[in-house]
Parts: structure tokens; sequence; C-alpha cells
């Protein structure tokens, strides 16, 4: 077994990692990914990364925080995160989460039940670093010492932390090593919630310090609040890409595709994840196909963030969070729709959905819709003939986390799969118990230095498992099989890791989400919507 | 000797008491948080908390007025408060130390409030007592304690060995952590030898507490006796001031955190909190939340700092 690493360790001065991942250690995989050494080797930290940048906890880096250069440096580092850890602690900065932080700051009672929850825990090998909660005892111990000011009495009974640049530097690299998810929380006899930790250190990081994820922070909120979207796409740009996939569309099914721009009084505000747009057109364009032969009433917004539901502040910076929600509230304000209906993406669907919901005040408190549900209606009430034998190959279905344990909406979806899917099998464990994709919580969008091998080998090792478990009979590339994920940070992901076994090209497994399912059962459009080619 | 017992026991009741309304009103008074509600939640509608369904699942579901399952949520929290059943789902090896360890401390709550009725009752009406109802409530109150000092021991002990032994606590475990499941130990077996080697003079249970409900300190009590009381009463007071008051966060982590799913729209109460926390004045420091100590949330909320395409 490997040694256990302590929490002291944390405070180790030497930049050597804290622990090593290596592949034979992880968990094992099914057929045909059996064989360690058939698996794609790690790519090692750059020298150069090694000597800039804090690596010290593992064999990767997310955030690239420049080595302090003097000890006054670090020294001031390390005041900032203190000052951090005091506002966390309070009403006036963090009104957002105080009483859910402070119980599970007081209240968790070391059983470790939530660590074989942990799907990150389980495929690293249970290493111990990755353990649920690891990060969460280093927090809970800064907390009884510098937020309650405890003596030795406190550290008798909390457990003491030495608080030194070493331990803040890889305490920020450690709360990007969580997905999010929340699978730990269900299990957790009392109901603390190392999840809600992870997100509270990022907090810290960027409120505080300004350390985030680039992907997340820079080129994802910062620039959806600049241009309108996290995919640098204006409204201009991204009128002229919906315009070109309508055209597509027209052409690939048969029946005139038009999207409609800033109606006023429609029904329905539609909001995609504007990653759709660029990397899965078909998707938006599906979408349309559906909306427009049932009947709705309906419109994309060309207002800044209007025409992208991506919310990454959601994962690390509550300010950014509630800037953006309101912006997607203000668009579907200024035009005057029913609802906001969310596209195919799950943190979109929970941003907006629940977390924003006691951020959007009075008029702006504008109800919100999954797609799911609404695709749901139209499927089940046939507002579109349907014929299932269209889709007659193996699907299987990936419960986003956020749209499913931590919204609720775990049926709507099922029921359209199960009437136009005829070979349609779950993964198990699913629904509210599912396993995170691997790439929740931003990992989706980030890929600096090796970071994607860390996500492919052990964040997304158990869904990979489930995965290849879902379609163990039908492995053969001769039979073509669809992942179906109802969201794009989770298609992100399977995109990524399913090239990265190359499970396309060996076993014929495709990625997809739900409308591209229901266009291509449609009896009203060309056979062949899913055109089962890589993208 | 015995009004020293009485004080402490007097104290100790006050402390217990007091701190487990202090932390109850500290977590009660914590700003309501943004929802972040866990699925399933059990007072959803009887058919959605088979798959851990949401009201978000239902078209158009702000038209649909609200609903709450009682029954639901009652039959996931008595088998929980009783059984540990989360705990009995998801670690099972240790559901079996941790059950009789729990199961054995309701059951001597259950005895000190059998005891406590007998007194009073022997107080208020010392003839019913005389009769048949005396003579079921002290086998009551005996088989009780005796079974739930009996689990709690086996528990405790059990706990303890694994905290000793398991190598994924030993990370986690601090001396604290030790000391509190020794303290359980000691205080009972001290209070199960006290009242065992009592003596024949000695008083019992009913007339102990009688005499202690009307401080009347003309009962001996024996010193061994009298450690055990005292330590049992340190101990009730020495729980609600540490982690081990997971009986009354446990009300908040699952009926204000994981369960809290009330929308916002048409709720005035939470919209009234809502306007209060916007006016709240954050101070965190990196530029781009652009807060200064003097801009409200709903200044910091509504700025947009990169408007028009700015650095
Ligand atoms: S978070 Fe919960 S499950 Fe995990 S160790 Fe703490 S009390 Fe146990
Ligand atoms: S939230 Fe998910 S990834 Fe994070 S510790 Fe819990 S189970 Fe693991």
């Amino acid at each position: 077994m490997k040694a256990k690493i302590r929490l002291s360790e944390m405070s180790r001065r030497d930049r050597v990692p804290l622990t090593h991942v290596a592949k034979e250690e992880l968990m094992p995989l099914p057929p045909p990914l059996q064989d360690p050494a058939s698996t794609p080797d790690w790519k090692p930290l750059a020298d150069k990364t090694k000597g800039a940048v804090e690596c010290g906890l593992d064999d990767t880096c997310a955030l690239n925080i420049p080595q302090p250069k003097t000890k006054e440096e670090e020294d001031e580092l390390v005041k900032k995160f203190l000052s951090g850890l005091d506002k966390l602690f309070t009403r006036e900065n963090n009104w957002t989460f105080l009483q859910p932080l402070v119980l599970t700051m007081e209240h968790c009672a070391k059983c470790q039940t939530c660590s074989s929850a942990c799907h990150i825990y389980e495929a690293s090998g249970q290493n111990e670093v990755y353990r649920p909660t690891y990060r969460s005892e280093i927090l809970r111990r800064l907390y009884f010492k510098h937020v309650k000011h405890g003596g030795l009495l406190s550290a008798w009974q909390h457990g003491d932390v030495t608080v030194n640049w070493p331990l803040v530097a890889r305490l920020a690299e450690l709360s990007y090593r969580c997905n999010l998810c929340r699978r730990c929380a269900q299990t957790c006899p009392i109901g603390a919630d190392n999840g809600l930790v992870g997100h509270e250190l990022r907090k810290l990081f960027s409120m505080e310090m300004g350390i985030s994820a680039k992907e997340c922070h820079d080129n994802g909120s910062v620039l959806q609040l600049k241009v309108g979207s996290s995919t640098g796409m204006s409204s201009l740009v991204v009128k002229d890409n919906i315009e070109f996939i309508d055209e597509d569309m027209t052409e690939k099914t048969g029946v005139k595709v038009e999207t409609p721009w800033d109606v006023a009084g429609a029904d329905v505000l539609l909001i995609h994840n504007a990653g759709e747009i660029m990397a899965w057109p078909e998707n938006p364009g599906a979408f349309a196909v559906i909306l427009n032969a049932a009947g709705i009433t309906w419109t994309l917004s060309s207002e800044l963030a209007g025409y992208d539901s991506i919310n990454y502040g959601l994962w690390y910076d509550d300010a950014q969070f509630a800037r953006v929600a309101i912006k997607h509230a203000e668009a579907a304000k200024k035009l005057g729709v029913k609802k906001i209906v969310l596209g195919e993406c799950g943190h979109a669907h929970k941003a907006l959905s629940v977390i924003a919901d006691r951020v959007l005040t009075g008029e702006l408190n504008i109800p919100r819709e999954s797609s799911m549900t609404l695709l749901r209606d139209i499927v089940m009430n046939d507002r579109i003939k349907l014929d299932p034998s269209r889709n007659d190959f193996p699907v299987t279905l990936h419960d986003p986390c956020n749209l499913v344990r931590l919204m609720g909406v775990v049926e709507p979806q099922r029921e359209v799969i199960r009437k136009i899917c005829p070979q349609f099998r779950e993964m198990w464990p699913h629904g509210v118990d599912n396993y995170c994709c691997g790439g929740g919580s931003g990992f989706a969008i980030m890929s600096g230095n090796n970071f994607q091998d860390w996500r492919f080998q052990v964040a997304g090792r158990k869904k990979l498992q489930q995965i290849l478990n879902a379609f163990s009979d039908c492995l053969d590339p001769s039979i073509p099989k669809y992942l179906c994920a109802p969201c794009s940070n989770c298609k992100g992901q399977f995109r990524d890791m399913l090239a990265y076994y190359d499970l396309w090209e060996k076993n014929k497994i495709l990625y997809g989400g739900l409308v591209e399912l229901i266009v291509n059962a449609m009896v009203d459009v060309k056979p062949g919507f899913i055109e089962w080619e890589w993208h | 000797m015995t009004a020293v017992v009485y004080g402490v026991l007097y104290l100790c009741a006050a402390v217990f008491a007091i701190a487990c309304v202090a932390r109850a009103v500290l977590y009660a008074k914590a700003p309501i948080h943004l929802r972040w509600e866990l699925y399933p939640v059990p007072h959803e509608e009887a058919a959605r908390v088979q798959h851990g369904g949401s009201y978000f699942e239902q078209l158009d579901w702000w038209k649909h007025p609200p609903s709450f399952n009682l029954a639901g949520e009652l039959s996931f929290m008595v088998p929980e408060m009783l059984f540990l059943k989360a705990l009995h789902e998801f670690n099972r090896k240790l559901w079996y130390r941790s059950f009789l360890f729990h199961f054995g401390l309701y059951l001597l709550i259950g005895t000190v409030g059998l005891v406590v009725l007998a007194a009073v009752l022997t107080l208020a009406a010392p003839a019913a007592m005389a009769g048949s109802l005396g003579l079921v409530l002290h086998w009551l109150y005996m088989i009780t304690g005796m079974v739930g000092g009996a689990l709690a021991v086996v528990g405790a002990v059990a706990l303890l060995v694994r905290r000793l032994t398991d190598p994924d606590l030993v990370n986690y475990t601090t001396p604290g952590d030790l000391f509190n499941l020794c303290f359980f130990l000691v205080a009972f077996a001290f209070m199960a030898a006290g009242y065992l080697l009592r003596g024949p003079d000695a008083p019992g249970v009913v007339h102990l507490t009688a005499a202690w409900l009307t401080f009347d300190t003309s009962i001996a009590l024996p010193g061994l006796w009298s450690a055990g009381i005292v330590l049992c009463a340190l101990l009730a007071a020495y729980i609600p001031l540490t982690h081990m008051s997971h009986f009354i966060a446990k009300y908040f982590t699952y009926h204000s955190v994981r369960w809290d799913d009330a929308a916002t729209a048409n709720n005035p109460k939470i919209a009234a909190k809502l306007a209060e926390y916007l006016t709240y004045r954050p101070t965190w420091s990196a530029p781009h939340v652009t807060a200064d100590g003097k801009r409200s949330w709903a200044d910091v909320a509504t700025t947009n700092p990169w408007e028009g395409g700015k650095k």
C-alpha cells in the first residue's frame, strides 16, 4: 500500500512534489484498457515550469503560480492568504456560503465515509493527497488556529498546522484537484461537504489573492464580461456563425432552419453554452430544428453574455458568478421573454437555475427552465414525429453532476432516450449517484502543462470505467456506439478523453448531446443526422 | 460532598443547555446562503423522491404550487436519527461500531428521562409510585440503563480500536479524538462501578434524583458513585462544546443546506434577507472584485470592470 502522506508534509519547504501518480497504482480499467502499459504515458512537467512556478503537490500543475523570489514576498503572500481566510468566515464577505462552510468546519467526524465516494481518490489508487478530507482537514485546522484563534487546547482537540508559503501554494493547487461534484457530500452522515471546501478555497485564492485558473478567469469569465462570450465571439460573430449553422442544418436535414434573434416577448429565450456553436454546431442546429418543428416561439439574444450560458464564476469566484448571472437575467428581461431555457450545459443549468436564484432579486428573477424538461414535453407529447428505429445502436447516458445530483433533473432526459433509443443501457451507478466525467469544475477547459494527463488518467478514470462497462457487450468497432452527454463541458471532457485512449478509432465510441439523438429520429428530417464521424 | 455533587450536576446541566442553545442560535442566525441543495431531497413529491428528482423536472415548474412531502422527509429522518441509515449504506464496517455506541447513548438518555420521571412522580404522587407504576418504571430504567451502558461501552471501545488501528484514520485523528472516546469510557466505568458497588445504605437512583431536584443534601453518596456522577455530568457539559454536537449541526446541514430548495420567486422572506445582504460591504482585496469596504455587494455584482472591452 502507498505510504500515507501526512498532513504536516503540506508545509514541507522543499519543492519536491508530495506525491507521484504512477500508472501501475491507478485503479485498473476494464477491456480494452486493462493493461496499464497500453495506456498513454504521462508527460512529465518541463524543467522550466518546475523552476518557475509552484508545483510541489503532485505531477501536474493547474495554476502556474509564480515562485516568490524572496522571503519577504513569501511572507506577504502568506499574510494575504490569512487575511482571505478571515474574510471567508465573515458575513460581509461570504454571506453566500458562510453557514454550510462553518458547519463543515466544525462537525466533520473524520470517519472517512466520504473517501470511497470520491472518483478521484478511488481512481488514483487511494492516493492520500486526493482524499476528500485531506484538503478539508488542512482548512479546518487553519480555521481553528487562525480564525478562531485557538491555542494549545484547540490544537490538541482539532490538530495543529504550520502555515507557510509552501502550504498555501500546495493548498491552492489542491483546490484544483477536486471536481466539486459533491458525490462525497452525498454520503457524509453528518452532512459535511468537502466539495464546498474546494469551492471556498478557490474563492479565497481568487477573491483575495487574484489566483485562479487562467482558463476560468482570464479566458473565461473576464472574456465573457468583456466581449460577451468566453469563446471570444462578439454578438456579430455569433450571429454569423449561427447563420452558417442554419444553412448547414437546412442542407443536412432537408428542413428550412432559421434561428430567431432578439424576438421581444418570445415564450422562450434559449441560451446555449457558446462552446457548442464553435465545437459542436450540430447541437444548436438540432435545437433549432426541434423547437421550430414543435411550434415554439423562441429566440436567442445578442446581448452581452446573453448568447453564452457559461458562468465559470460558479467554480471559483462569487463576484464573477453574480455578474454573469445578472447579465443573463438582464438579457431576458430586456426581451420580455416568458422564460429562459438552458441548452445542454450542466454548470449553466445549476448556475442560473439554482445558485443564482438568490442573486436574482425582484424583476430579474425570471423563470428558468431546463431544456431537458422542455424536450421531454415535446417528445413525450408527440409534438414531433419520431422513428426510434433510426437510433437502433447502443446508447448510454452520462449524468452531468450539475444537472442531476445538484439540480435534480434526472428523469426527463431518460424518458426521451427510453422512447427513442431501443438499445439504451444505463451506466452503473447513475442518476443522482453518478460519477463526474472528470471535467467538472473547469477541468474540461484546462489543459496547461500536463494537466490533461491528470484529467484523463485520474479525474476521468472512473467515468471511463463506467463507459467501457456500459458498452462491454459491443466493444467491437463494427458496432457504432453513442455516449449521450447533455452537457457541453462533459462533452469537452469526453471528446478529449476518448481521443486520448483512442476509443473512437479502436472501438467506435462516439459522444454527443441529446438533441442530436432526437433529430436523428425525426421522421420529417433526412435520415443520418448523426454522421458517425469523429469531431 | 453531596451538595458539591448537586452543584456540579446543576452547573453541567446549565452548561449543556446553554451551549446547545447557543450553538443552534449561532447556526440559525447565519445568513441564508446561496442555494446548495443536494439530491435526493426527500420532501420532494413521492414519485420524484424515488429517483432523486426535483421540481425542476416539471414543465413551467413555477406555475405549480410548491409541495412539501412531510412523509418523505420523515421516512428519511427517522431511520437516519435512530439507526444511522447513511452510515449503514455507505460505511457498513463503521456502522456496526457507531450504531452500538449511538444506540447505547439513546438508551442512556432514555434512562435519564425515565429516572427523572420516576423522581418527579415520587415527589408529586408517592402513592402511585408505590404500586405497579413504580415497578414498571423501575424495570424500564434498569433495562435501558444496563443495555444502553453495555452497548455504549462496547461501541466506544470498538471505535477507539478503529481509531488506533485503521491506517486511513491516522492522519485525521487528534489527541482530542482519542480523549473524547476515553472520556466516555472512563465516565461510564465510574458510573457503573459506583452504582453497582454503592452498598446497601446508599440511595437508589430515583431517590437520589428526587433529592437532587429538591436540593436535599441529607442523603449520603458513596465516593465512587459521586465520581461517576460528576464525570458523566462533565461529559454532558463537554459534548456541546465539541464537534460531537453534530446532533445539533445535522439539523442544519440537512434542512438548511442539503434540502433547502426554497425558490426566491414569491418568497418575500428570502427576498427581504437578500435585500439586506446586498447592502453588506465586502473587503475582498483582489482588484477585479472592486470591493473597497465602501461598495456594497449590489454595487460589486452590477459592476462590469470590463464593460466595453476595458482591460
Ligand atoms: S466529511 Fe463526513 S464522511 Fe467525510 S470524514 Fe467528515 S464526517 Fe466523515
Ligand atoms: S466533490 Fe467530488 S471530486 Fe471533490 S472530493 Fe468530493 S467526490 Fe471528490
